[in-house]
């Protein structure tokens, strides 16, 4: 059997804005649209992804969020009505998931061994994440391949961000080992936006373009710099000095997507290819993805 | 109508599933149950016709969320226990005192809005509290959320919000706070019966806190807020909130009988079911000089004052 590999890492964030604003059936409420600069950037990354061999999407979501260990959803099959807790304005999502068991079991044994504190999620009547239904409807909404969840331990809250990153990295380092033992074609995506301070209102119709714009200007000045370094291929960078940038912007890798990805794909020298920048209800988004294989590469944006 | 509203009784629960789901498998957990059952008793023998939660576990970004579907029904599982199994419900709110209580926050110049959604998804705490204190939904019920980035001034604004939509409708409240004390949990999986509170510094501010409780000083934790989360809150928040909104809701006063029914470790963390009911007189040997605070003015605009 050939070594398994990750064929594309993807910064994939999960403001549900986003689904609200496609129509997609499954969402209940109904939308005029706005956030197109992240929409059609996800719907290029939607395009290149059908282009390339995969078995499934593994995704980390902050919205699983785990206080004792790192956790793996562990049944087949997840149908159910996702109402964002958030936003139940915008998102009651109908969903309908495949979970490659599978490889959710092989990543949990492999972090396990390395001495990650795990368990598996056997409830039937879970709720899946919104993180992980938004990021994965935008970069495949035909739902045709199976994923993976993982939940993000909170590490950040109980220790500090570098425990944060470090653990990350160690979980990384550990699914990349059971990737590689599988023979699979593996999708990573980290679920989350760049800087995180939200507006506590929200405009009477929520996709009112002419009152989005990010929450301050240092919030977008530190994206900028992020999606600079990203562009440069100084992936070891940006995790080292995520800590700071966390600590500066509530950025939402505190959850650890991106360093978890990072760490797994060996902190890409390369650069991002980039889709697209922008801000949901203040808050700071970029899409952004990593691709191993320099021969399909591009420069996007 | 008189011009206090009539609070029956205000309870402080802990938001963790197991004295709902597992109260056989660790003692402790089983006196929590113990504790849970003897509050629904008291609620039944009252005359309440309201039960008011605060939930910490129901977080909110976009002002402050309160539940308003009169029949919400559908099956929670808990992100960490969901090994313990599955809280299917159907409860019933007050969508009348909902949309009270979410005008009276308008007008005490908090963002606020109803929800009233099919599997919206109530929250664990509020969950646990509402099957165990109000299990055949024998009064109803409303939630409010708990904003991620609300500090004091709002909360206690959100708290005199309540007041007023109980005092507009004149109900009868049972007001329930779902927090827990200390909230650092072990963060690899226990056997249950090796449960216990975290560490010996998290336990003892957990008592200090329930002396007070236990002496009707409500007021007196909620001065103390910011020390708490200093001490013993992980800093999930920025705020440890809960305090601040109970006693802002229930008075802002000591005059309070307080009961700990029970004190007990869940997963680490401080878990305890604290009867307060309303009393003449009270004690207390702190002033702070905090504003009181009666309208919410929201962000003051320090980042556009000066250059960055
Ligand atoms: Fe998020």
């Amino acid at each position: 059997m050939a070594k398994g590999e990750i064929v594309l890492g993807c910064l994939a964030p999960h403001p549900p804005h986003v689904v609200y604003a496609e129509n997609p059936e499954q969402n209940e409420p109904f939308s005029e649209g706005g956030w197109e600069a992240l929409r059609w950037g996800y719907h290029s990354l939607a395009r290149k992804l059908k282009g390339i061999d995969y078995d499934c999407i593994v995704v980390l979501t902050p919205h699983w969020q785990t206080y004792v260990g790192t956790h793996f959803l562990g049944l087949e099959r997840f149908q159910n009505i996702s109402v964002d807790p958030i936003f139940p304005n915008l998102f009651r999502f109908n969903h309908d998931i495949t979970v490659d068991v599978e490889m959710a079991e092989a990543m949990h044994d492999a972090a396990a061994e390395a001495g990650i504190i795990t368990k598996m999620m056997r409830n039937p009547d879970f709720r899946v994440d919104y993180g992980t239904i938004v990021s994965c409807h935008m970069l495949n909404s035909s739902w045709n391949k199976p994923i993976v969840t993982i939940s993000s331990n909170r590490s950040t809250s109980y220790y500090s961000n570098e425990v944060m990153n470090a653990q990350a990295a160690a979980l990384g380092e550990a699914v990349m080992k059971a990737i590689e033992a599988s023979g699979k074609k593996v999708v990573l995506v980290a679920s989350h936006s760049l800087s995180h301070r939200h507006f506590v209102t929200e405009a009477p119709l929520p996709e009112d373009m002419s009152r989005e714009h990010i929450y301050n200007h240092s919030q977008y000045v530190w994206d900028m710099k992020l999606v600079q370094m990203m562009r440069e291929g100084k992936m070891r960078e940006v995790i080292d000095i995520l800590p700071e940038m966390i600590e500066q912007t509530m950025a939402e890798a505190e959850g650890g997507g991106l360093s978890w990805m990072m760490a797994a794909m060996g902190y890409p020298d390369y650069p991002a290819e980039i889709y697209g920048y922008q801000s949901v209800i203040g808050t700071g988004n970029a899409i952004a993805a990593w691709d191993p294989n320099e021969a399909t590469r591009q420069l996007v944006l | 109508m008189s011009e206090e509203p009539e609070i029956v009784l205000g309870l402080y629960v802990p938001p963790h599933p197991h004295p709902l789901l597992a109260p056989e498998q660790n003692e402790g957990w089983g006196r929590l149950r113990d504790a849970f059952d003897t509050c629904r008793q008291r609620i039944e023998e009252s005359d309440a016709d309201l039960m008011l939660i605060y939930s910490t576990t129901w977080p909110s970004i976009v002002g402050h969320q309160i539940q308003a579907h009169p029949k919400p029904v559908f099956t929670h599982v808990d992100d960490d226990f969901h090994f313990l199994g599955s809280m299917p419900y159907e409860f019933h709110m007050d969508a009348e005192y909902a949309e009270c209580y979410r005008e009276a926050c308008e007008a005490r110049g908090l963002h606020a809005r109803t929800v009233a959604y099919d599997g919206f998804p109530i929250d664990t705490g509020s969950v646990v509290a509402l099957k165990l204190l109000n299990p055949d939904n024998r009064i109803p019920a409303c939630i409010v959320s708990s904003n991620v980035y609300s500090n004091r001034a709002e909360q206690i604004v959100l708290g005199k919000a309540a007041r007023d939509a109980m005092l507009k409708l004149g109900k009868k409240v049972v007001v329930v706070v779902v927090a827990s004390l200390s909230n650092r949990m072990f963060t690899e999986h226990i056997d249950p019966s090796d449960d216990r509170i975290h560490s010996a510094k998290d336990d003892e501010w957990n008592r200090k806190i329930l002396e007070f409780f236990d002496n009707g000083r409500l007021e007196d934790i909620s001065q103390l807020s910011r020390d708490i989360q200093g001490q013993i809150r992980v800093s999930k928040v920025v705020a440890y909130k809960p305090a601040w909104w109970m006693a802002a809701t229930m008075g802002q006063h000591n005059n309070y009988d307080g009961e700990v029914l029970a004190y007990e470790a869940l997963h680490g963390a401080g878990g305890a079911v604290i009867q307060l009911t309303p009393a003449k007189g009270g004690v207390g040997d702190k002033e702070f000089d905090e504003d009181d605070v009666e309208y919410y003015h929201g962000d003051r605009s320090v980042l556009d004052k000066g250059m960055i």
